[in-house]
C-alpha cells in the first residue's frame, strides 16, 4: 500500500460489491417473478437488468424481485422507485428493453415512455 | 489409552517444529502448543526432548506444562465430553448435567476412563452462550439441554 | 460477474457455528446452484450479528429480512420463495418480543434488539465477510491507518485518543492515551504493542466476536498504537479456546501483509509494523497484564508486583502497551471521525459505547453495544427482552468473577465504569449474567469462588489461601452447616485478600461474596439460622413434600419412587419420610395435582 489515494481507489471498487448490505437510499427496480412472470421470460430480463447495472457501476440501485404484480398478461413487468418520483410500471419487456430503461430512465432521469402500462394499454 | 503416539515419527515432527521456532523471541509455549498437538499430551519424555533441544532446564519445562489447562500429561479419552461451566451455562443447569453424565459413564470429572473412551471435563465458558447449557463431544456440539437430553447423547457414542 | 441481487448472510460467530450454520451455509449454497441462482445471489459468512439466542441467523439483503433459528429444512423454503419468487418467509422471521407490533417486522433493522444499540466497536460484525480484506477496506478500514502515518504527527494521534477520553474497555478503565503517552515516553530502542485477547471471564464472549466479526480493525488499531509509540512489533495474545478467532485473526494478517498494510514502508511512509499471533493455554490469570507477558516469553503465567508498569519494562523486558480487544477496535474510528465524533456518545466520564455480553435467564441471550450511560432496565427489558418463563428478575452479575451483582433497585442505575464501581460491581470486561427467583445467590457466590480458586496461580498467599477457605465456608453455608461465626470470618477474609493480593485476580476475587452479603444478607441468614434456601437450589436444604392438600391419593408418586420414600394407601394423603428421600425429584412431574413440590 503506497499512499491514500490508492487506499480510496480500492475501497471505491470494493463498495459497490457490498452496497446492498447498507441503509437503502436510492432506486429500488423490482422484477415480477411469480409463475407467470417466468414463464414470460422474466429471468433473461432481470439478469440484463443486473449485468447493465453492473457494467455502468451502479452502486445504488437495487435489483429485487417479488410475486405477481396482478396483470399477468402484460409480463415481464417491472417496477421502478426512485426516491422522490412516482413508480413507473415497465410492461412486456425484453433483454434490449431492459437494457433501454436502465440506461435512459435510471441514469438520464428521462422516463421510456413507450415502454410503460399507460403507453401499452 | 493403549496406543503408542510416542512414536518415532512423531519424535521427527517436534524436532522440525523445534528447528522452526529457532529464531523466535519466547518460543516454549508455541513449541509446547505445537507438542500437545502432535501427540495429544506432553509426558515427560516428550518434555526431556525439548529440554535437551532448546538447553532448558527440564524442570522449567515441566513448571510451564502443569501451569496451563491446555497442557496434559496423558493423553485424552477417544471421545472427550466437555460440560460447559461458564456463567451463562451455570445458571441455566450445567451442574446437573456434570452430574449426570459422570453418573452414566462413570467417570469422574478430569479423568479418563480405564479403557481410554471417555475423557469428562468442566470446561470455562465456550462462548456458546446463546445455546446455554452446552456441552462438547469432540467437535459436536449439544446446546439448549436438559438431563434427559444426556442419555441420548451418550448412547450415540457408546456403540 | 461481480455484481448480486441479493446477498444472505449467514452468522459464522461460534455461538450460531455450534448450532450447525456452516451446514446451513454449504445448503444455502447447494440449494441456489440447483437453481442456477448462484451469480445472482451471492452467500456471505460473517462474524457474529450478537443476537446468538436466536441463532442460526440468517440475513437476506436488499430487504435486511432477519431469519432466525434456521433449520436444515428452511433453507430449501426461503431459496424457493424469498430468493426466486421474491416473497420474504414470514413464519421463519424473527420474532420480536420486546416490540409491541402485531405484524412481524421484516427486517433486522426495525428489531428491538438492534434498534436501541449503537454499534461503534460492532459495527462491521455480522456486515461484512471478515476473511475478505477488501469488504473491510470498502466500510472505510485502513483509512484511519493512512491519514495517521500521512497526515499526523504521532504525538497528535496520541492526543486525539486522550481527547477522546477512551478508557480500558478490559475492565480496568484506565486512560488508553495516557498509557501510550506513557509508553512512547519511556526509554528504549525496541518497544511493542500487545493485544490483550485472553478473554477468560466465564460468560463473556465480546473479544471473540469482535476478533471472529472484523479481525483488520485489531490490526489497523495496533499499527496505530505502535505508530504512536514507535513501536515495529506486535503481539496478539489470544485464547486457544477460540479456534475460530485465531484462523480468522491469521487470514486477515496474511492478508494485510500481502497488501502492503503491515510489513515495511506501509503508505510509503517510514513505519514498519508486523505482528504475531501468540495463543493463551487455558490460564485465566493471564488477562493479568503482567501475567500475559511472562506467558508471552514463554513462562508460567504468573503475575509480578508493579510498578514496574509494562509502559516501562514490557514484553521482554522492553515498554509495552497492553491493550484489550474491544479498546482497540473503537480507535480506528476516532482516529478516522474525530474525538468529538466520539464524545458524543456516553457519559461525561466514560465516553463512547460498552459492548456487554448478555446471557443466563434472559430471552435474547447475545452480544449489546450500547453508549455508556444506558440504563440497566433499557439493557434487561428493553434490548434483552425481560426475564424467560414469567420469572421474577432477581439480580445481574457484571464484572465475571471479579464484579458483583445489581438488584432490582438498581434497575435506573445509568451504566458506566464509576457508578458500577460505586454500588461494589465493575465494569469488568462487560459479561452481564442474569438471575432470577430460582437462582441461589449463595451458591451463585460459591459458584465464582470455586472458579477463583480454580485459577488462581498460586503465587501470593492471600489469593491461594484465602479464596480457599472462603469457598471451605460458602460450601458449609450451602450444605446447611453454616454458623453465624461464618458469616462474619468470610467478610473479614473477603477484605484482607482484596487488600493484601498481588494481582487484579486476588484483589477482585471477594467481591462477588462482598456484593451478594451488601444486598442478599436475607439469603445468606436463611441458608444459616432457618437451614433453607429460599431459591430451591441449594440441594441439601431441600425437601421434597407432598402439600397437606390437594393430593388425591393417586399412588403416582409412590410407583415412581426408587427408594420407596412414599407411603399412603390409595385414595389417601401420600407422605414422603425425609430420612429415606434422596431428593431425585422424580415423583415431582408424576403428580397430576402438582402438590409435589421442593421447600
Amino acid at each position: 500500500m503506497k499512499s491514500l489515494a490508492e487506499l480510496s481507489k480500492l475501497r471505491d471498487e470494493a463498495i459497490k460489491k457490498v452496497d446492498i448490505r447498507k441503509e437503502r437510499v436510492g432506486t429500488r427496480i423490482v422484477v415480477g417473478m411469480a409463475t407467470c412472470g417466468i414463464a414470460a421470460g422474466a429471468r433473461p430480463v432481470l439478469t440484463a437488468l443486473m449485468d447493465e447495472a453492473q457494467k455502468r457501476g451502479l452502486g445504488d440501485v437495487t435489483i429485487t424481485q417479488t410475486g405477481c404484480i396482478g396483470v399477468c398478461r402484460l409480463e415481464p413487468l417491472i417496477e421502478v422507485y426512485k426516491e422522490g418520483e412516482e413508480k413507473v410500471t415497465y410492461v412486456e419487456l425484453t433483454e434490449e428493453k431492459a437494457r433501454r430503461i436502465i440506461a435512459e430512465h435510471i441514469v438520464n432521469g428521462s422516463i421510456v415512455k413507450e415502454f410503460t402500462i399507460g403507453a401499452v394499454e | 489409552m493403549t496406543k503408542n503416539y510416542l512414536t518415532e515419527e512423531n519424535f521427527a515432527k517436534l524436532h522440525e517444529v523445534i528447528e522452526s521456532h529457532k529464531d523466535m523471541q519466547g518460543p516454549l509455549m508455541p513449541i509446547l502448543h505445537e507438542a500437545q498437538h502432535i501427540f495429544g499430551a506432553i509426558p515427560l519424555e516428550v518434555q526431556k526432548t525439548i529440554s535437551e533441544k532448546m538447553n532448558v532446564p527440564l524442570a522449567e519445562i515441566y513448571g510451564v506444562v502443569t501451569f496451563y489447562s491446555q497442557f496434559t500429561l496423558e493423553p485424552k479419552g477417544e471421545y472427550l465430553i466437555s460440560i460447559c461451566l461458564g456463567t451463562a451455562c451455570y445458571v441455566r443447569g450445567a451442574q446437573q448435567l456434570i452430574d449426570k453424565v459422570v453418573e452414566m459413564t462413570g467417570v469422574g470429572v478430569g479423568k479418563t476412563s480405564l479403557d481410554g473412551k471417555y475423557s469428562i471435563e468442566a470446561t470455562r465458558c465456550i462462548g456458546a452462550c446463546g445455546l446455554a447449557p452446552v456441552l462438547t463431544v469432540n467437535e459436536d456440539v449439544y446446546g439448549r439441554l436438559v438431563v434427559a437430553d444426556i442419555p441420548g447423547i451418550i448412547q450415540k457414542y457408546n456403540g | 460477474m461481480d455484481f448480486y441481487r441479493a446477498h444472505v448472510l449467514v452468522c459464522g460467530g461460534t455461538g450460531c457455528v455450534s448450532s450447525g450454520s456452516l451446514t446451513i451455509e454449504e445448503m444455502f449454497n447447494q440449494a441456489l446452484k440447483e437453481r442456477s441462482l448462484d451469480k445472482e445471489v451471492k452467500v456471505v459468512r460473517t462474524g457474529c450479528f450478537g443476537l446468538c439466542e436466536a441463532g442460526p441467523i440468517c440475513i437476506v439483503y436488499p430487504e435486511g429480512s432477519f431469519y432466525s433459528r434456521v433449520e436444515q429444512k428452511d433453507v430449501e423454503r426461503i431459496v424457493d420463495e424469498h430468493l426466486l419468487k421474491g416473497r420474504i418467509v414470514k413464519d421463519l422471521l424473527f420474532v420480536d418480543k420486546a416490540a409491541d407490533v402485531t405484524e412481524i417486522e421484516t427486517s433486522i433493522n426495525n428489531v428491538t434488539f438492534y434498534k436501541k444499540q449503537k454499534r461503534v466497536v460492532l459495527q462491521n460484525c455480522g456486515v461484512i465477510n471478515p476473511e475478505v480484506i477488501e469488504e473491510y477496506i470498502a466500510f472505510d478500514g485502513y483509512q484511519a491507518l493512512g491519514k495517521a502515518l500521512t497526515q499526523m504527527k504521532p504525538e497528535d494521534v496520541i492526543n486525539e485518543i486522550k481527547r477522546s477520553g477512551l478508557r480500558g474497555r478490559g475492565g480496568g478503565g484506565f486512560p488508553t492515551g495516557l498509557k501510550w503517552e506513557f509508553t512512547r515516553k519511556s526509554k528504549g530502542d525496541i518497544k511493542y504493542v500487545a493485544c490483550n485477547a485472553d478473554e477468560g471471564d466465564p460468560g463473556a464472549f465480546m473479544d471473540r466476536s469482535v476478533l471472529e466479526g472484523d479481525p483488520h480493525a485489531v490490526i489497523e488499531a495496533m499499527a496505530l498504537a505502535a505508530y504512536a509509540i514507535g513501536a515495529e512489533k506486535g503481539y496478539v495474545y489470544i485464547r486457544a479456546e477460540y479456534p475460530i478467532a485465531v484462523k480468522r485473526l491469521g487470514i486477515a494478517i496474511a492478508q494485510a501483509k500481502e497488501m502492503g498494510l503491515l510489513g515495511e514502508r506501509i503508505f510509503d511512509t517510514d513505519f514498519n509494523f508486523d505482528m504475531e499471533i501468540r495463543l493463551g493455554a487455558g490460564a485465566f490469570v493471564c488477562g493479568e497484564e503482567t501475567a500475559l507477558i511472562a506467558s508471552i516469553e514463554g513462562e508460567r503465567g504468573m503475575p509480578r508486583p508493579k510498578p514496574p508498569f509494562p509502559a516501562e519494562k514490557g514484553i521482554f523486558g522492553k515498554p509495552t502497551v497492553i491493550n484489550n480487544v474491544e479498546t482497540y477496535a473503537s480507535v480506528p474510528q476516532i482516529i478516522l471521525k474525530g474525538a468529538d465524533w466520539f464524545t458524543s456518545f456516553g457519559t461525561e466520564k466514560s465516553p463512547g459505547t460498552k459492548v456487554f455480553a448478555l446471557g443466563g435467564k434472559i430471552n435474547n441471550t447475545g452480544l449489546v453495544e450500547i453508549p455508556m450511560g444506558t440504563s440497566l432496565r433499557e439493557v434487561i427489558y428493553d434490548i434483552g427482552g425481560g426475564i424467560p418463563n414469567d420469572r421474577q428478575f432477581k439480580a445481574v452479575q457484571t464484572g465475571g468473577p471479579s464484579g458483583g451483582c445489581l438488584t432490582v433497585d438498581h434497575l435506573d442505575t445509568p451504566i458506566d465504569f464509576d457508578t458500577l464501581t460505586a454500588l461494589g460491581s465493575m465494569m469488568g470486561s462487560g459479561g452481564m449474567i442474569v438471575v432470577d427467583d430460582t437462582n441461589c445467590m449463595v451458591d451463585f457466590a460459591r459458584f465464582f469462588l470455586d472458579f477463583t480458586v480454580d485459577e488462581s496461580c498460586g503465587k501470593c498467599v492471600p489469593c491461594r489461601e484465602g479464596t480457599k477457605r472462603m469457598l471451605e465456608i460458602l460450601e458449609r453455608i450451602t450444605s446447611g452447616t453454616g454458623t453465624m461465626a461464618d458469616l462474619d470470618q468470610l467478610e473479614e477474609l473477603a477484605y484482607t485478600i482484596k487488600d493484601s493480593s498481588l494481582c487484579g485476580l486476588g484483589q477482585t476475587a471477594p467481591n462477588p461474596v462482598l456484593s451478594t452479603l451488601k444486598y442478599f444478607k436475607d439469603e445468606y441468614l436463611a441458608h444459616v439460622v432457618d437451614k433453607k434456601c429460599p431459591a430451591g437450589m441449594c440441594q441439601d436444604l431441600l425437601s421434597i413434600v407432598i402439600l397437606d392438600e390437594g393430593c388425591i391419593g393417586c399412588t403416582a408418586c409412590k410407583r415412581v419412587c426408587p427408594v420407596d420414600a412414599i407411603s399412603g394407601e390409595v385414595k389417601q394423603q401420600h407422605v414422603i419420610d425425609q430420612a429415606i428421600c434422596i431428593k431425585c425429584g422424580a415423583c415431582i412431574p408424576k403428580c397430576p395435582k402438582k402438590v409435589i413440590v421442593k421447600q
